[in-house]
């Protein structure tokens, strides 16, 4: 499966006629009715499908917001679940039109792969998990241990970064999916899991006795995580951009779904720019002037869509720590809408 | 009609060089030259395309990457390596790995598939019975699964390092097989001085006896013979040097075991699942070859006083081997290509690390896809043009 179609991506970005795809995506979208968004193959907070195979996660309101920004409903999306090692070829080759996969923002991939990043959705950080009945304290004391580890990650390399400069050796056993990750974790096959920190409390739950194990307290590594998108094509990659600003600016003037429709009385005159009523509207962006009232009436404000996946809401509980508004103290901070 | 015959010639005569479009060998030629210009522009276009549409949208191309630190860490490797060696580094360490898992892949297939296969013609009900079950079970499960059922379902019943099982100085646990590592001192060079004068004495000894076989009929022991000399010759050097060997013992420091060699968990599983997936398909030909010796060569053997033994070896095995190796071919180059599915279970091979963790961290997906299928072409070939040169030599020579 994952060979097949990493070739037929291969295959296709070879054989794809003569012009670029630039400036063509919001047009793409708009005749195909539906947003093809890239997202992970399981990951709780993030990107995964819920019971009723319905998907649910920080990422995955990144791609309904798009959607109801482009095309005025956020249903509207259809996900393709990709492998870390998938996932720039499937966005490179057309596959899919956005990326919100917990993608970590380098410099390589920014400058290397012709993609470009639109935002930063959540700030992680690296770190460990352990069995509790190894003892460990700190990351420091790992000399010598059995790292599971998921292939074609930043983590990789950050891992391999931390015990050099640590004089530590390890053995990295590399998987495909979170899910085999954790599987092997569970096997006994490694003593240390490690990823994102979010992502190591979201695996944490998917394990059969998730109090057996722990997160060491020990962050080695910035890993801003953002949507995705092709370099070249500046309109949609400004329409990706100023939909997450304006998640964030709704949520610092307070504007949520249940109050949105209330708000177009508002006479602060940010709130009536951030709706559509006045200022820039969507005219410079290619869409209607309700974008981002269709955002935040649908999906909500960036505060909601975090407490509702990631934070107290969840079932994984995380602090905003970091990640809470620029105004609390932490870094999400958006450019005004003017 | 031989009145006739030179009538109808004669008109054309005069200019019996026909044009060249009718002349059938030149117009071939013609066509075929065209269909490879026709090839070779479609080829052109359609790199030249790529090219220039990756360099459009901004991606990088080009072998540079091959050059630059790699910085991430592979569990097995037949090299050393290191996190601070090239990103072509990591394609020998990967391609050893691909090459490592298949070859002893072939080699247990094709011992277990071979015994399968005359086990199922065993005149011993129960024997051939069993054997029918394992092929019809290991040929009809798909080999992923046969892969996740070794690694997962047999990995989880291995314990933690810390219980090991002990076996012969070595430890078996669910992160592998450590094994005491024997390390060569100084004066280990005299014992294989002697191990290659074994082989050499051997050759010219199975020489010079088949000559004289075939002049006198006599026969010579030459397999003890070959015995003595390859493994008797050099273990009489080697005690005769004072043994010049110390054995590094893996121990249990922390929280796994260092030193000896360690066998992967991963490379067991994967051996496993593919050397008793690939047996099962390799029975099968084994017992067609043998089926397909006809029943007259058995019956004039034994008319001949020939032993049970002997016509197996010089009756059956070498008409069976005509009709074997061909498909047996097939099925190594089956498990081969197989050898990448090593990826679903983190076993570090060429389409892991490379066509994975490298793929993803350059984002050249043509260039390393490119090489990855380059070497499967190329392992398959090697593979191929062995495998016909030994069954040119097994042919029947018809005379």
């Amino acid at each position: 499966m994952i060979k097949r179609s990493l070739i037929t991506a291969t295959i296709l970005s070879a054989a794809t006629s003569g012009h670029v795809l630039a400036d063509v995506t919001l047009d793409a979208v708009k005749a195909r009715g539906v947003l093809q968004c890239g997202v992970s193959t399981g990951l709780p907070g993030f990107s995964n499908p819920d019971d009723k195979g319905n998907w649910k996660g920080l990422d995955v309101d990144m791609c309904r917001a798009v959607a109801a920004a482009v095309l005025g409903d956020a249903t509207k999306v259809k996900y393709i679940p990709l492998t870390a090692k998938e996932r720039f070829t499937a966005l490179q080759s057309g596959e899919i039109d956005l990326l919100p996969r917990n993608t970590t923002w380098t410099q390589t991939r920014d400058t290397q792969l012709g993609l470009n990043f639109a935002g930063v959705n959540y700030y992680d950080g690296q770190g460990f998990m352990v069995s509790k009945d190894l003892g460990v304290k700190s990351a420091k004391e790992l000399d010598g241990a059995a790292v599971c580890i998921q292939a074609g990650t930043t983590t990789e390399l950050n891992l391999a970064d931390y015990f050099r400069l640590n004089g530590m050796s390890y053995a990295p056993v590399v998987f495909d999916t979170s899910d085999q990750t954790v599987k092997g974790f569970e096997a006994g096959r490694c003593d240390v899991l490690t990823s994102d920190q979010s992502q190591l409390y979201a695996l944490r739950i998917k394990l059969e006795k998730p109090d057996s194990a722990m997160v060491l307290p020990e962050v080695i590594s910035k890993e801003p995580l953002g949507p995705v998108v092709r370099q070249g094509d500046d309109q949609w990659f400004n329409i990706v951009k100023w939909t997450h600003n304006a998640l964030l600016n709704a949520e610092e003037l307070g504007v949520t779904s249940a109050n949105v429709d209330e708000m177009k009385k508002s006479k602060n005159p940010n709130v009536r720019r951030l709706i559509g009523l006045e200022g820039p509207k969507g005219k410079g962006l290619g869409l209607n002037d309700d974008w981002a009232y269709q955002v935040i009436k649908q999906i909500g404000n960036y505060g909601e869509s975090f407490d509702r996946n990631v934070g107290a809401g969840s079932p994984l509980k995380v602090n905003r720590g970091i990640n809470a508004l620029w105004t609390d103290g932490g870094l999400q901070y958006a450019p005004p809408m003017r | 009609m031989s009145s006739n015959r030179p009538s109808s010639e004669s008109p054309t005569k005069p200019d019996s060089t026909p044009r060249f479009w009718n002349d059938p060998d030149k117009r071939a030629l013609i066509f075929q030259g065209l269909i490879v210009l026709a090839l070779g522009a479609f080829i052109l276009t359609v790199v030249s395309n790529t090219l220039h549409n990756l360099e459009q949208r901004g991606i990088t191309t080009g072998f540079d990457f091959l050059s630059v630190e790699a910085g991430f860490g592979i569990l097995q490797s037949l090299i050393p390596y290191s996190e601070a060696d090239s990103y072509g580094r990591t394609f020998i360490v990967g391609l050893l790995n691909t090459v490592l898992v298949s070859f002893l892949g072939i080699i247990a297939a094709t011992f277990l598939g071979f015994l399968i296969g005359v086990g199922r013609l065993s005149k011993n009900w129960l024997l051939a019975k069993i054997c029918a079950v394992y092929v019809e079970i290991f040929r009809n499960i798909p080999l992923l699964l046969q892969i996740f059922f070794w690694y997962f379902a047999v990995l989880r019943t291995l314990p933690s390092p810390r219980q090991s099982f002990e076996l012969f100085g070595g430890y078996l646990n669910v992160r592998g097989l450590y094994l005491p590592a024997p390390i060569l001192e100084d004066g280990f060079g005299i014992v294989w001085t002697a191990l290659i004068v074994g082989i050499v004495a051997t050759w010219l000894f199975k020489r010079w006896a088949d000559k004289k076989h075939d002049e006198s009929g006599r026969e010579y022991p030459v397999g003890l013979i070959a015995l003595g000399l390859i493994v008797g010759l050099p273990l009489l050097v080697f005690f005769f040097a004072g043994a010049p060997v110390t054995m590094d013992y893996p121990a249990l420091k922390g929280f796994n075991f260092r030193g000896g060699v360690t066998l992967i968990p991963e490379l067991i599983a994967l051996w496993l699942a593919l050397t008793i997936y690939t047996a099962a398909f390799i029975a099968e030909i084994v017992r067609g070859g043998i089926l397909a010796v006809p029943h007259g060569q058995l019956e004039a053997a034994s008319a001949l006083g020939l032993p049970r033994g002997r016509t197996l070896r010089f009756i059956i095995i070498p008409q069976a081997l005509r009709v074997i190796i061909p498909p047996l071919t097939s099925q190594y180059l089956n498990l081969t290509k197989n050898s990448s599915l090593a990826t679903a279970i983190g076993y570090p091979d060429l389409v892991s690390v490379f066509a994975g963790t490298t793929l993803n961290q350059t984002g050249q997906a043509i260039e390393v896809i490119f090489m990855t299928m380059a070497v499967y072409l190329t392992l398959s070939v090697l593979t191929s043009i062995f495998m016909n040169w030994y069954n040119s030599r097994s042919a029947l020579i018809e005379r």
